[in-house]
């Protein structure tokens, strides 16, 4: 990197718009002692370091809420490595946001058995209650809305996760009181 | 054809997932019984036991340990492919949540076997709940001694890629970098994680070691064909009466299992076709069910039991329609490492939605049987072989409705 980054700005003016990337204050991108001490723990776990790095990533978007382009560049000083190196990792895997998501994420599987029970009515249903397409946030922030690939609960179909949770065997009108749910 | 439940045995137990339950229905009597075998004649146990993989390839097992160099003397790993996420396939979260130490069991005995020290247990990211149950049971073998007395286990979790299920590509994440499949050889039992030997094992896989060290070789390949041992557990979805896991002998048909199993058809109750081994395996036709459910059978009958996932369909399914979402999962998780799967993934997810839509060009299903024939074989790793089964399978067995959807077709 030829650019000097002691304004913590990361050039990236040939890629995302910084605000779309969610770059956030740097200040706040930094773990606790307690959370550096579990990130050395995982660390030690594996014969190369590096090998914690999704676990910390999956730590740093606890932390943060997402992964920015300030987070890559934290984590990347915990492990030496490149940012280049991490913002490969981050883009590459599903469950790393790189903008702030919603305070619920909606993932509906869109994939072969949920297809067959009726997917694409509860695609249908969630964009009109929600007023969203997938892979939108609502205004409010409060849910973000994605179709998904399988997530191996086929014989519930039509599925969906919910944050943490599987939520099986999908209806309208189950659908309608998990939403009512949401905060 | 019933049979016995063997990795399901517990499942009715509310607290099937704790050591107490596991121990009370005779957990670790097969790692009790293994610490006194030599490395090799646990590894000949299993072989003889005719143990496949089942996570999708069907490797023998017990031959797949014998690949560790035997004068190594650095570390090696074993490493658990819990990242499932073949399409219609959810036997391992199953495993996980309501039988972990079946598989801690079958890490202990297998470690053993290939002088390993360190486990990996790699979950896929979305697998929250099972992740916590096998942590948890992790802790409880650590808390009663079978675990940190010659074998440690480290449970990672994956973070969203369906190819990270490759097992070089799984490797590739552990080490922390993007799922990127590596070219091989050298194979992962010469040169895996972190440069060192390295076992990949499916979950159901393992879980089924205990009971084979426990009750021999002979009872568990007699259970099975005369290729493959055991029983497996089929995960049946889609248009049935009862999308459930069944456990049953591998030399179940594919008949029995639809219809006894699972109750039959549903939709108009008319079967139309059956995917019999996750989305990667060829379609089946209605007429071409009475296949038996092990690796040769379904290798025959020219598909492949995959990870033993079964997707039904009826006569109301629009088969187009089925490939356009099949494709549109390969072209998304498509890891973009070589060109043919790469490009062809994508161009293909187009074309098939095209036809759906009304669009299709006369040529269109032409195009893509030649780019789905030209790009196997052609790629680092299996994924793009996996897409071309049902590519060339859908459209070959039932073009007349593709080209009934295409305009002057």
């Amino acid at each position: 990197m030829s650019q000097s980054q002691s304004d913590g700005a990361p050039s990236t003016s040939n890629r995302t718009p910084a605000a779309r990337a969610g770059l956030s204050d740097p200040n706040t991108i930094v773990f606790s002692e307690a959370q550096l001490a579990e990130v050395r723990r995982l660390q030690a776990l594996y014969p190369d370091t590096r090998g914690a790095l999704l676990p910390v990533l999956h730590m740093a978007q606890e932390t943060f809420g997402y992964i920015s382009l300030e987070a890559e560049e934290y984590v990347a000083t915990l492990f030496d490595l490149s940012p280049a190196h991490v913002h490969e990792v981050v883009t590459f895997y599903t469950l790393y946001f790189r903008e702030r998501p919603g305070r619920h994420v909606v993932a509906v599987c869109h994939n072969l058995s949920c297809h067959l029970a009726g997917a694409p009515g509860i695609v249908a249903h969630l964009r009109q209650r929600l007023g969203i397409d997938p892979g939108e946030t609502t205004d409010d922030g409060r849910v973000t809305f994605l179709t998904v690939e399988c997530l191996c609960a086929c014989e519930a179909a039509p599925m969906m996760q919910v944050d943490d949770r599987y939520e099986m065997n999908l209806t309208p009108a189950k659908l309608d009181q998990i939403l009512r749910g949401l905060a | 054809m019933s049979g016995e439940a063997i990795l399901m045995r517990n499942f009715g137990r509310s607290d099937s997932h704790t050591i107490r339950a596991y121990v009370e229905t005779g957990g670790y009597q097969g790692w009790a019984k293994a610490r006194s075998m030599e490395p090799t004649a646990i590894v000949d146990e299993v072989k003889r036991a005719n143990l496949r993989g089942l996570g999708g390839a069907g490797f023998p097992t017990g031959t797949k340990w014998s690949f560790i160099p035997k004068n190594h003397t650095g570390p090696v790993y074993l490493v658990i492919n819990a990242d499932e996420g073949e399409p219609g396939t959810f036997k391992d979260r199953y495993l996980l949540e309501r039988d972990p130490h079946a598989l801690i069991e079958g890490m202990l005995i297998a470690a053993r076997a290939i002088n390993s020290a360190k486990g990996f247990v790699y979950i896929r990211g979305e697998y929250v709940e099972p992740w916590r149950r096998f942590s948890t049971a992790v802790r409880e073998a650590y808390e009663a001694g079978h675990l940190g007395k010659g074998l440690d286990i480290v449970v990672h979790r994956g973070a969203g890629a369906y190819i990270c299920g490759e097992e070089t590509g799984l490797i590739s994440s552990l080490e922390g970098k993007k799922g990127w499949p590596k070219l091989k050889p050298p194979f992962p039992a010469i040169k895996g994680a972190f440069g060192a030997p390295t076992i990949v094992n499916n979950v159901e896989t393992l879980s089924h070691v205990p009971h084979i060290i426990n009750r021999g070789a002979a009872w568990f390949a007699g259970l099975g064909t005369k290729s493959q041992g055991g029983t497996r557990m089929y995960s049946v979805s889609g248009r049935v009466v009862r999308p459930a896991v069944y456990e049953a002998p591998v030399g179940i048909t594919l008949r029995q299992l639809i219809y006894d199993r699972a109750g039959g058809v549903t939709g108009n109750g008319r079967l139309k076709a059956v995917v019999p081994g996750g989305s990667s395996a060829a379609i089946l036709t209605a007429d071409e069910i009475d296949v038996t459910m092990d690796v040769d059978g379904l290798k025959n009958a020219g598909t492949m039991a995959g990870s033993a996932g079964v997707i039904v369909m009826d006569e109301t399914v629009s088969i187009p329609e089925a490939l356009m979402v099949v494709a549109r999962f390969y072209a998304h998780e498509s890891c973009g490492q070589c060109t043919p799967c790469r490009e062809s993934t994508g161009w293909i997810y187009k074309m098939t939605r095209r036809i759906v839509e009304g669009r299709g060009q006369k040529d269109d299903l032409d195009t893509i049987l030649d780019v789905a024939k030209r790009g196997a074989g052609t790629t680092i790793c299996a994924f793009y072989d996996g897409a071309v089964g049902p590519y060339i399978s859908y459209i070959e067995k039932f073009r007349a409705e593709f080209e009934g959807l295409i305009p002057h077709a």
